[in-house]
Formats: C-alpha cells, structure tokens, sequence
C-alpha cells in the first residue's frame, strides 16, 4: 500500500533522527552533524533503507529551506534590513566574486575550460544557510557582529542564486544550452519579477494581515496554523512560477510581515516544521552522498574538500577583515562560512542539464559540497575549542586603563544593569566611586555619558591595587559571573581586608557560596524586583498599601533567613538533599506558618479581647 | 459658603479596623470633602511634602481621624507634622500659611469616658491628652477645635449605636464645611459630640 510506503519511509527518517542527533549533541558536535550522519546510515550504501534522496523525499525537504528563510524574515524588521543593506552588497558581493575568481583560476590550473571553472566557482562560493544559521544560533552567535555579517554574507548569497541561474546557461559549453528559466525577452521577465515583489509586499500589507485577523477571531489554532503553511506554499509556487528563488519570496513575505502583530504566533506555527523538515533535508544530504566514489577516489576528495575549505576561509578572513571585524569575531566568521552551501546542489543539477559539465564531474562536485558539509560542523567545533580561547585568555587585548581616581571610597566593580544603579545613587550622593568594568564598548558607552569608568579585570591583585583598595572603604562586587565574583572576593579577602564587601548573588546557589565565603552583604538579583511585583499584585488585589508592604518585608527577612540556614548545608550534598526534601516535605506547613505570622506579626494594633 | 474639609486618615492597620472604616464610610463622597489616606499614600513614610504643603494650603479644616494609640497618633501622623509643618511654611519667619484654618482630631478610643478621668485607670483627660496637638494649631496659627471622640470601642459591637455615631460624625463634616456651628462661645464643650448632640435638640 501506497501510505504503508510512505509511513515506513517516514518511521525511518524519524528514528534515524531520534536516534542519532541527540548523540551527535551530546558528543558536542551540532544537530546538523547528526542529521547527516542519520543521512549516511540509513543511505543506499549503508543500511539501504531509504534511495539516493533524490525525487519526492529531496523536495519536500527543500521546502525546509524556503521555511527557514521565511522565519529569517520573520526576525528581520524592513528597517533592519535597510541599515544591514552596506555588509549585504560590500561583504556579500567581495565574498562571492573573490571566490568565484580564486576557484575558477584553480581550477584552470587542473586545465578545465574557464567556462567551467567560473561555473564551478558560482557553485562553490555559496556557504549553507541551514548550517551556519543553526549552528550560529546554538551559539547564540546570531546577534554578535560574526553573526549579522555572516547573515549578510548568506543574504547576499540567496540572492545571487537568481542571476546565476540566468548566468549559467551562457557557460554551457556548446554555447547552445537548454532554454533558461522563462524562455521571454529579458525585460518581460524583470517586469514579471518586479510584479511578483511588488504583489508579495502589497498583498503582505494589505492582504494578508486582515486575513489573519479574521482566522484569530475564530480562534481556531489548527486554522491559524494551516493558514501560515499555505501562506509560505503559496508563495513558494507563485516563485517557482515565474522563475524565482522561493526561499527569497518567503524571504520577502517574512519581512514583510515582521511588522505585523501576529509574527509571533506565525513564528510559532512554522517553527517545528521548519525544523523537521531541515532535519529531512540534511539526512537526504546525507543519504544523497555517493560513498563508493569517495571511496574509489579518497585523495582527490581530500585535496578538494580541503582546497575548497582553506580557500574560502582564507578569502573570508580577507572579506572579515576588510567589514572591520575584530579578530576573534573575524575567524568565527571565517570558520562559519567556509563551506559549501545547499543552493549548490541546485545549481550543480542544473548546470548539468546545460552541459556544462558531464554527469561524472557533477556527482564529483555533489560529493565534494556534502562532504565540506559534513566537516562544516566539526570547523565550529575547532572553532569553538581551539581558536576562540585564546582570544579569551587573551581577552584584556586591551590594556587595563590607568586609574587616576585613588582615595575613592568605594569601588564598584562591574557597570552592567546592576551595577550602574548603585553607581548612579552613590554618584547623585556626591560619593565617589571607581568603576571597573571588562566590557570594553560599555565603558566607552558609559563614559560618553560622562561618568568615571574603566577597563579592566577586578580580579587581578594589581588593577584592584591601582583602583585604590588599600585605602577603599566598600568593595561592591555587581558582575555577573559567578565564578569570577567568588575569586575576587578570595583576592580581596587575602589582600585588603580593610574592604567590606558588597556582592550581587546571581541565585541561591550563589548566595549559599557567598555565605560560606562569609560575606555579610548578599543581594540576590532578582530578589528586590520579585518582591515589589509581589507588593503590587497584594495592593491590586485590594490589600492595604502598608499592610502589603509588611507583608513582603517580613517575606524577605524570612527567605533571608532560609538561604542563611540552608547555606550551611549546601556544601554537603546528601545533607542539603534531605534539608530542603524536608522543607518540601513541610512546604504545605511552612506556607501555613507563613500566614500565620504575618497574620500575628502585628497585634499590637489589635485592641486586647477582653475575656 | 462652602469651606472645604481635608480629612487626614491614619490607621496601619485599617483591615481590622470596625469603627473608623464605619466614620469614614460616612463622610465619603460629600462635596468639598477631600480624605486623605496616609497609611495608602505612604506605605514607606516617604512623605511628599510639598504636596501635604499644598492639600493643606487647598482646604479651611484639618481633621486628623486616626485611633488613639498609646494617648496619641498612630506614628505616621507624627512623621507627618515633623515633615509638613516646615519653618517657614506653617510657623516662624513667614510661617503664616496655615494662619486662620481650623484643626480638630476625631479620635476612637478604647476605654470608656469614665476612664480619662482623676479617678479612672488612665488618670489624664482626653483634652490634657491632646494638648501637643492643640499646641501645634495654636503655633501653626490654627483654630484647634474640641476633638470628636468614639469611646468605648472595645466594647462597642451595637450596630444602632454604631450607626448612630457613623451619623453624627457625617453632621460634623458637613457642619464644619457649612460653617454651620457657633464657634465663637467663649467655652466650648471638652468635645464636639456635645455640641452635635445639642443641635439635633434644636432639630
């Protein structure tokens, strides 16, 4: 039976992804990794459970792509596309024509006609969009300068796509290749093109959103959803219609739409077919990788995948270099693109309908892009343990500043969203106050604003002693890493015991820590705020303010209480477990015992009952 | 015509309250009646003083209604005149603002009448109790009227009578801002209650 088939087929792709890809995280290698290696397992040369990919399966999964792409657009305000439009065309285009030249001439060294080295250079200059935005956000990278280049780069690149199917066919050897996308005049085709674009913005404007007001006034979820998919799939058709890149019209739509009120909701809704189906489309990869060659020819793929990875990282570096990338953020740059991308499986197949080259180099070339896939993953990993450390043992590139502001009072090291309250109200009580503080733009940022701050790191013996701690009165420890905040409290301790010590706890875990180091003053972060919006939510529901107020304090010294006491225990493990197994266990009397001491706490203003 | 009546509202813990929640559910909503809640305005005793400045500055009589707590005001009507009644402002050079207003307290207190007396457990007077306040109005150049007072509240659970003194406390608001009491008797009575019992006599 038809959907016995097609269930089967899907049981196999979903378990090879249930099985492989939690292990491929867990060894630290990325979920893309694993997908392909899903891929290469249940592929025709291994276990033969599923064809070569190509056909009904590749297709669907391509679609993950126009999703992505989608989602992508989704995040991109129109505005922040227009101020992003100097790295699209400045990095992105040096980026993709360098490459293209570099590989081209490589290529016309191994005497291949310059037709087809500049088609294979197109093919290559392209990086995945899949991988390196998947991987990039694992990271958390996205929104780093590395990131919004690489973003850039990748845009620049989907774009690109849509001349390059127009550029191809020219290449064809015989110089009579297949008719190109839409056999009309090339002016009837822009004008077809720009239609398309205007209609998706307009229709996005003022189509679409009442639309979707009206399906989320029915208030039906499943409704809303289908409507989101048919969205993208109707966009995606009416591109490939007329030609077009569909990842780039559901691209546009994205952006379009990224204003409206519902982009969350359509974010929601897209996001875990999008993933599936990426994951689909990274195991056909996988699957589609022609294992037998390789293995008949494994030098000449070594040298390729090789040669193909240093040549775009070395151009990259040249491109990061020229946007004005520092260096640790130039060589995550440079070590996130550096591979081949999906457009050029695209690309391959179609330049080899336009014979521009034979069937044999194209599998050649398929091989070679999955394979840089493949390593894609492991050059994060690289990436990640190698070369980004040393830039972070390094980190104080920048030398720490020379403080001229002895004899203060009051060190506050850390300026962040903690730290800069209490510089603000000790600086209106006219108190000075040396600021010390690692970030580097956030001291330039504070200091335009005109207060006294300066570079550098708190937890080194000598920046403390220049910052005046012999003669400092108050240490007030408001930076954020926990680790860091206990070892300078050991350094302050063992060299200026003159400091009273003020430290921001970043949890309770922190605060038992900082309890056993012994230190009098602990401000748990969210503490106060979690209390004032407990305050409000009293007075809203109709509690007296004062009464309100009482309440929450008597709270806190409770709680406070609670973490002093349990703080004992913590550094013993078992002994904590049973602690607060007890206190869950007495949790229903303890709440109870709560009300009734607050209830209490006050009967002085109760008049005495008379007997 | 018209005076308009500042009512200074103090009681911490107002959720137990039976008797001054009844007085001040009386007098709400009257015209030209402005209550002033303390304890809701400054759960902290981060006092706003020059806007207290301008709310008396706005009004012709001061009621200071609170329960009468160890012979005095709750402690957030302390910290208020400490704040509000500024040099300046309500007494010394200048200090002429508050010159002419009247002041009285509306008091709840435990004991009953017999009780402030020589010869009851709390020996003093409620009026030799209240003289600081007296004495404020008078430095600040204030009329210091004769307090009203609920005694007995320990005791008092009737709701006619309840009732009864919620009513005479709402006359007293509308008397004070209709100018409707005559002042000018040389003696008055140690409380007002005397005097509205009085006038319902004459009605």
């Amino acid at each position: 039976m038809e959907s016995e088939g097609l269930l089967f087929q899907a049981f196999i792709y979903l378990l090879a992804a249930v099985v492989t890809v939690p292990i491929a995280k867990q060894l630290g290698l990325g979920s893309v990794l694993g997908y392909l290696l899903a891929g290469v397992i249940v592929g025709p040369q291994v276990l033969r459970l599923v064809g070569r990919g190509e056909g009904g399966v590749m297709h669907v999964a391509e679609f993950g792509i126009v999703m992505m792409l989608f989602l992508v657009g989704l995040e991109l305000r129109p505005n922040l596309l227009w101020g992003l439009r100097g790295p699209i065309v400045g990095s992105g285009g040096l980026q993709q024509v360098l490459t293209t030249i570099a590989i081209a001439a490589i290529a016309m060294l191994f005497r291949l006609p310059i037709q087809v080295g500049l088609a294979i250079g197109m093919i290559f200059s392209a990086s995945s969009t899949a991988i390196v935005l998947q991987s990039l956000s694992e990271r958390n990278l996205l929104v780093s300068k590395a990131g919004r280049t690489s973003f850039s780069v990748l845009l620049f690149q989907d774009i690109s796509v849509i001349p390059i199917l127009a550029i191809l066919p020219l290449l064809a050897v015989s110089g009579a290749g297949v008719k190109t996308i839409d056999s009309g005049p090339p002016w009837q085709r822009a004008l077809v093109i720009l239609a398309v674009v205007l209609a998706i913005v307009a229709g996005g404007r003022f189509l679409i959103r009442p639309v979707f007001r009206y399906l989320a006034s029915i208030q039906l979820q499943e409704i809303f959803t289908a409507a989101a998919l048919l969205l993208v799939v109707g966009i995606a058709l009416a591109m490939q219609k007329v030609g077009l890149s569909p990842a780039l019209g559901t691209f546009l739509a994205g952006v379009v739409l990224a204003e409206s009120e519902y982009r969350h909701e359509l974010e929601s809704d897209i996001e875990p077919f999008k993933g599936l189906l990426l994951g689909l489309f990274f195991i056909s990869i996988g699957a589609s990788i022609d294992l037998r060659l390789i293995a008949q020819l494994p030098l000449l793929f070594a040298g390729l995948v090789f040669g193909l990875i240093v040549v775009k990282f070395l151009i990259l570096l040249v491109v990061g270099k020229l946007s004005k990338l520092e260096r640790s953020q130039n060589f995550t740059f440079a070590f996130a693109l550096a591979q081949g991308g999906e457009f050029a499986f695209v690309l391959i197949s179609f330049a080899a309908q336009n014979q521009i080259f034979d069937q044999r180099l194209g599998n050649i070339l398929v091989a070679t892009v999955a394979l840089s896939m493949v390593v894609a993953p492991f050059l994060f990993t690289i990436n990640d343990n190698f070369v980004q450390p040393r830039f972070s043992s390094r980190l104080p590139e920048r030398a720490p500043d020379e403080i001229d502001e002895k004899g203060n009072p009051v060190i506050l090291a850390g300026f962040g969203r903690f730290g800069h309250i209490i510089g603000r109200v000790l600086n209106l009580q006219g108190i000075k106050t040396t600021v010390l503080d690692l970030d580097a733009d956030q001291v330039d940022l504070v200091r335009r604003l005109g207060l006294k701050v300066f570079y550098g790191d708190a937890s080194r013996l000598e920046l403390l002693r220049s910052a005046g701690a012999e003669r400092a009165k108050i240490l007030v420890l408001a930076i954020d890493d926990e680790e860091k905040s206990m070892q300078i409290i050991e350094t302050a301790r063992k060299h200026f015991p003159n400091l009273t010590i003020l430290a921001r706890a970043k949890g309770r875990d922190h605060a038992y820590r900082l309890v056993r180091e012994g230190v009098d003053h602990i401000f748990r972060e969210t503490l106060g705020s979690s209390l004032d919006a407990a305050d409000a939510a009293l007075r809203l529901l109709g509690v007296r303010a004062y009464e309100a107020r009482r309440i929450v304090n008597a709270f806190r010294k409770y709680d406070e209480e609670g973490v002093r006491e349990l703080a004992q225990y913590s550094e013993n493990p078992d002994e904590l477990l049973t602690r607060a197994r007890k206190r869950i266990e007495t949790l229903e009397e303890l709440f109870e015992n709560e009300r009734q001491r607050v209830r209490h706490a006050d009967v002085g203003w109760d008049p005495p009952k008379p007997e | 015509m018209s005076l308009r009546v500042l009512i200074l509202f103090a009681h911490p813990a107002f959720q137990k309250s039976r008797i001054n929640r009844r007085l001040l559910h009386a007098v709400q909503g009257l015209e030209n009646v402005k209550i002033h809640d303390l304890y809701e305005e400054y759960p902290d005793f981060q006092i706003d003083v020059k806007r207290e400045q301008q709310l008396l500055l706005d009004h012709d009589v001061i009621v200071l209604q609170h329960p009468f707590f160890w012979y005095s005001s709750p402690a957030l009507i302390k910290e208020w005149e400490d704040l509000v009644l500024e040099y300046g402002f309500a007494y010394g050079v200048g200090g002429t603002r508050l010159a002419g207003k009247r002041m009285l307290s509306a008091i709840t207190t435990g004991g009953p009448e017999t009780a402030y007396r020589r010869a009851g457990y709390n020996y003093f007077t409620i009026r030799e109790f209240l003289t600081p306040f007296e004495q404020t109005a008078r430095f600040c150049k204030m009329e210091y009227l004769p307090p009203f007072v609920v005694f007995g509240s320990l005791r008092l659970f009737d709701e006619e009578e309840l009732a009864e003194h919620a009513a005479a406390y709402r006359r007293l608001i509308e008397g004070l801002r209709d100018d409707r009491f005559d002042l000018t008797q040389s003696q008055l009575p140690d409380y007002f209650n005397v005097i509205l019992a009085s006038q319902t006599d004459l009605v």
